[in-house]
């Protein structure tokens, strides 16, 4: 079976692309990226800011059940054509990443099935690198937690 | 206990790490892993049970003697560090897709 999420990175370069076809109209598509209360439920995230017009800011932050802030990240607005393409900086607080510029495009493939393509540019290649290994490092850490946890229980 | 087992809690630990190198060269019985390790026997045997688990060995009965083998494909899983930053995309897009089918729904 076709994965319906594909990333595309090739090795050595400073970019990626990340390309999902969605059962959705196009116009539902797009709201769903650019309604604070929407994409605060899909993104598992906190909604600060987000000004859907050039030059408009955009701030996403996520606490944990405790109230800690554990992920955070903002940027700029620099094009925002309805239903076509937002095109926008992202930088994540307390990563040394730096700073992406994503440049997504949303198409219509039928009435009702649509196609977002992202485009992550990054600084280096290393820092794409970084990036790109963050779930998988988060998979490893969780599984060393989730083992003391049960370990724990069965002391 | 139901913990689930996946690739990642296979690799998260140096004695597992350990075994799948020493299978990735050729396949090896239970003992003959185990001779590897100072660990006592019934432990490499609950590693070998998770790295079954988790699909990253394989068994194969030959005669009386079961000799694990390395998945290649399960491996590749878990070597391609792309895959779980897919995954966490994909997991966020099916939420996506499943929030407007019902937002469609109730408009």
């Amino acid at each position: 079976m076709e994965l319906k999420t594909k990333v595309n990175a090739e090795e050595g370069k400073h970019d990626l692309v990340i390309t999902r076809e969605f059962d959705l109209p196009l116009e539902l598509l797009f709201k769903a990226f650019t309604e604070p209360e929407l994409i605060e439920q899909w993104m598992g995230t906190k909604v600060l800011q987000f000004e859907g017009k050039k030059f408009g800011g955009w701030q996403f932050e996520t606490s944990d059940p405790k109230g800690n802030v554990v992920f955070k990240a903002d940027g700029v607005i620099h094009e925002f054509n309805p239903n076509k393409r937002i095109v926008r900086t992202f930088e994540m607080a307390g990563v040394p990443f730096g700073v992406q510029l994503e440049v997504s495009e949303f198409e219509d493939i039928t009435d009702e099935k649509s196609r977002v393509n992202i485009h992550v540019i990054f600084e280096s290649v290393a820092q794409r690198d970084e990036q790109l290994k963050l779930p998988f490092k988060q998979g490893i850490n969780w599984a060393h937690n989730r083992l003391e946890e049960v370990m724990n229980k069965l002391r | 206990m139901n913990l689930r087992r996946d690739v990642f809690q296979a690799i998260a630990d140096p004695t597992r790490r350990a075994i799948l190198l020493l299978v990735a060269s050729q396949s090896l019985t239970a003992g003959a892993i185990a001779a590897n390790f100072d660990t006592a026997r019934p432990t490499v045997s609950k590693h070998l049970q998770i790295l079954t688990e988790c699909e990253l060995l394989q068994q194969e009965q030959s005669g009386r003697e079961i000799h694990y083998h390395i998945n290649a494909k399960k491996m590749k899983e878990v070597a391609d560090f792309i895959e779980p930053f897919r995954q966490m995309w994909d997991a966020r897009f099916n939420k996506l897709e499943d929030l407007m089918k019902n937002y469609k729904n109730k408009h």
